[in-house]
């Protein structure tokens, strides 16, 4: 019975093959799981929340601009305390082996979403390991006071405070809706853990199958809100090596590759086989003086420093062409990054002229390098001998530490740091805040903000940006708030990362995510 | 026989229980916090840091974490991945048929050539192909394994076409796995073409794999072959007038293979537990792969478990060697 069933699926697997539309995407790793609010790993967040499901609102694909998702409209009440969301009709989610929805997409599927992360008496919170770490990290228990059930089409976030990036976090992949109907079916059936192994969501694919380390593959869900998908199978062919994904694209294996080597770069320009499309990366990677420890603090002293490096020779050396110097602590693709900030320019003597004007003669110090790659910084060594080679012609003798990665997370967060720190940030939901306010704000000395630089203009303007609503009235402080940040320099900042994504020439729709992710919707094959 | 097989189990309960011991304690002793590393730079809070020491059982003493884990053991749960929050068996059953499929073509591949060159170039002594079989196996011992593999790939599948780049199966094809080999589930599916694609995927990661096993055979092969052509008891049995197939096929081949099956268990041991180059290049969904990323992302539970499991597959495997030995040479079983 069984091989007749197989027999029949495969010949129908065949025939459909005939005609079906596969795009092969060669992804450089196996998701986490495929609950996006259990994971941080964008290789997580692309094969679930990017395929598979829909937030109540979502970032237009290839922008970081917030677009109606689940939710077809909302408001904000004047005190900036409710949010109030007025829900699609008519959606539909996946019916996956096991389980068929009876209904449509209503208030129970948000309040599930959220609840499970919120509340810690609700069944399905401590289901799968229960760490809900993006709710956690964007201060999702602290900000939200309740989500409340309306009616079937309408729900409202409660908050504690205002919160003017609330809208930004929602389209986050942590608030992916899952179906609070197959939640439960799992629950009576006494397999809970199977709700995170076999999603079901309302987005263009369904999984349908997933080999550890060998691939994912889904289908176009047919009844999808937005249209079908123009292709019919997605695969997630995951291929861990750069070289091997760039020979695999070759060989037309696979149409859509990430990642691809640096090394690689100019032959995929040159391929006729290939389109390489590139954009700037929603990060920035930088140099964080300790700012509580003399002479760093000091803001002449920091600019002196800033003046003494050469940021053009790591950018070629670095990132080797892959990276563009870096004037603001925000990347140019998120909104309200000023492009009137003027950068300091690379000028030795006159940094040198400058430590002397503040009597700092022969100084020591330490420049910290970290010990993994990350696309703000791909060779932080090379980065630290070149800033130690810089600082070395202004009279300044550089040490060069490193740590493990783990620790050199902790021990960078000490306020009586010795030393400067290599490091950057990627961006979570394009908002400014999710930059300044995390990395240079007050309540991030000890923690997050490295330069451990609290200084009162500067957190003025992000606090007061955090509550006004207007979004114009929100560029102009985050404006100001740049301008600040540059005159007192906490940071050098170094460069922000220019993203290569190789796709096939029969491939057409396919847009670079400013946030790093892939999305296929919209994607189609000549 | 019996005696020498209850010897040889008896032997495994203390290595067992040291190996319980070195994969609790080896992946702790190396620097790196789970919890960092799983926050990386977005941090966590003190509060939520001992929310989750407590969640994952960090918080308590080490030798308690290390009983908790043997009784865990002893109910045959090897507790859960904190980067997957699945069960580590069910991590590993799910890598494992694929490393066991590579290993085993890959060791028949050193066999099959290993072997009979290990085998002439010994009779033939320093003639043009013992000299050949001897810098070749050099060469493939020494050779990277990841520039190989990347060789292999670009001229047999970039330039020339004849086989493809990674994977265990063209994209294609799609059936539920049975058996999780993928030879034996292409060939049930019934679906045409699937075996042959199966087939042509094995071919490149075998022959990189198989490299230094084949070189560490001819070689191993040859030298032992050459010790025992000299014993007195060859040299009688040429005396006899036996034919020279029979004398080297039979009366020196059976003693020489005690070195070579010692050689042969100790690579499968090697290839099985994981072939971490050969899986990245190819793109295996194999255990050694995933040990290197547990290792990485300090998955205690992940490392711990998978390398008692390795662990437990390696003494099994030289549990079988044992037993060949005395299959081969029966003075062996006969020893008290």
């Amino acid at each position: 019975m069984k091989a007749r069933f197989l027999v029949a699926t495969a010949a129908a697997l065949l025939a459909s093959n005939v005609q079906a539309k596969t795009l092969v995407f060669c992804s450089e790793g196996s998701p986490e799981g495929f609950t996006p609010a259990l994971y941080t790993a964008g290789t997580t967040f692309d094969a679930s929340s990017r395929q598979i499901f829909n937030k109540l609102v979502e970032f237009e694909i290839g922008t970081t601009e917030i677009v109606p998702g689940l939710a077809e409209s909302w408001t904000v009440s004047s005190d900036g305390l409710e949010y109030t969301f007025n829900l699609r009709k008519g959606v539909q989610f996946h019916s996956i082996k096991g389980f068929t929805p009876s209904r449509e997409f209503n208030a129970d599927d948000v309040l599930f979403s959220f609840n499970r992360q919120f509340l810690k008496d609700h069944p399905y919170n401590k289901v799968s390991g229960g760490n809900y770490e993006y709710f956690n990290g964007m201060s999702m228990p602290d900000l939200l006071n309740q989500v409340k059930r309306i009616d079937d089409h309408t729900v409202k976030f409660i908050l504690n405070r205002p919160e003017a990036p609330m809208i930004a976090n929602l389209a986050m992949d942590f608030a992916s809706i899952h179906s609070a109907e197959y939640a439960d079916k799992m629950a009576s059936a006494g397999t809970l853990d199977k709700f995170d192994q076999n999603p079901v969501g309302t987005g263009p694919f369904k999984m349908i199958a997933y080999q550890k380390d060998a691939f994912i593959r889904y289908k176009a869900h047919p009844s999808y809100f937005r249209g079908k998908a123009a292709i019919d199978d997605l695969v997630f062919a995951i291929t861990p090596d750069a070289s091997v994904r760039y020979q695999k694209m070759k060989a037309n294996e696979c149409q859509v590759m990430p990642y691809p080597n640096p090394a690689d770069v100019a032959a995929m320009k040159k391929d006729p086989s290939l389109n390489l499309l590139s954009q700037e990366g929603l990060n920035v990677g930088y140099l964080a003086y300790n700012t509580k420890v003399a002479p760093f603090n000091n803001r002449k002293v920091r600019k002196a420093l800033n003046q003494a490096i050469n940021k053009q020779a790591i950018i070629d050396a670095v990132f080797q062409g892959a990276g563009k110097i870096a004037k603001n602590p925000i990347p140019p693709t998120i909104w309200s990054y000023n492009n009137a900030t003027v950068d300091d320019d690379y000028d030795p003597a006159a940094a040198k002229a400058a430590l002397e004007a503040e009597g700092v003669k022969g100084l020591k110090m330490k420049v910290w390098a970290m010990p993994v790659q990350r696309p703000y910084n791909p060779n932080a060594r090379r980065m630290a001998e070149l800033i130690q080679a810089d600082f070395g012609k202004v009279g300044v003798e550089v040490e060069i530490v490193s740590y493990e990665w783990g620790e050199y997370l902790k021990r960078s967060k000490d306020t009586d740091r010795d030393g400067a720190v290599l490091l950057g940030w990627t961006g979570d939901n394009g908002d400014p805040d999710n930059f300044l306010a995390v990395l240079l704000g007050c309540d991030g000395v000890g923690g997050s903000n490295r330069a451990q630089w609290c200084h009162k203009p500067f957190e003025d303007l992000i606090q007061k940006a955090k509550i006004v609503s207007d979004p114009a009235a929100r560029t102009d402080l985050y404006k100001r708030a740049q301008i600040e940040f540059k005159k007192e320099a906490p940071w050098a900042t170094i460069a922000h990362s220019v993203v290569f994504k190789p796709v096939r020439k029969e491939v057409t729709g396919f847009k670079i995510d400013p946030f790093g992710g892939h999305s296929f919707y919209g994607v189609d094959i000549k | 026989m019996f005696r020498f097989l209850l010897n040889k189990l008896v032997m495994i309960v203390p290595t067992f229980i040291g190996v319980t011991i070195a994969a609790f304690s080896f992946i702790r002793l190396l620097p790196g916090d789970p919890i960092l590393l799983l926050a990386g730079e977005r941090g966590v809070t003190p509060e939520r840091r001992v929310e989750l020491e407590r969640l994952m059982g960090f918080d308590r003493p080490l030798w308690e974490q290390y009983f908790s884990f043997l009784g865990d053991l002893m109910h045959g749960d090897l507790g859960v991945s904190i980067v997957t929050k699945t069960p580590v068996l069910e991590e590993f059953l799910a890598r494992f048929p694929a490393t066991i499929e590579l290993s085993f073509i890959a060791i028949i591949f050193a066999i099959a050539l290993g072997l009979p060159a290990g085998i002439i170039a010994a009779v033939r002594r320093g003639s043009v192909f013992d000299h050949t079989v001897m810098g070749v196996s050099l060469t493939g011992y020494s050779m990277p394994i990841f520039w190989w593999g990347l060789l292999l790939i670009i001229l047999f599948s970039g330039t020339l076409g004849w086989t493809p780049v990674s994977g265990r199966i063209s994209f294609m094809f799609f059936f539920e796995p049975v058996t999780g080999f993928m030879l034996i589930d292409s060939w049930l599916s019934d679906q045409a073409g699937a075996f042959k694609s199966a087939v042509m995927h094995l071919i490149l990661p075998s022959i990189v794999l198989g490299t230094i096993p084949l070189a560490v055979i001819a070689r191993q092969t040859r030298s032992s072959m050459l010790e025992v052509l000299s014993e007195d008891y060859v040299r009688t049995a040429r005396a006899k007038g036996l034919p020279p197939w029979r004398v080297v096929g039979i009366h020196a081949l059976r003693n020489a293979l005690i070195t070579v099956i010692t050689v042969i268990g100790l690579q499968v041991g090697v290839l099985l537990g994981g072939a971490i180059l050969t899986e990245t290049i190819f793109a295996w969904p194999g255990i050694g792969k995933w040990m290197i990323d547990s290792i990485f992302r300090r998955d205690y539970p992940s490392v711990q478990g998978g390398l008692l499991l390795i662990a437990s597959i390696v003494m099994i495997v030289n549990l079988l060697v044992d037993l060949t030995y005395g299959l081969v040479n029966p003075s062996i079983r006969h020893e008290r």
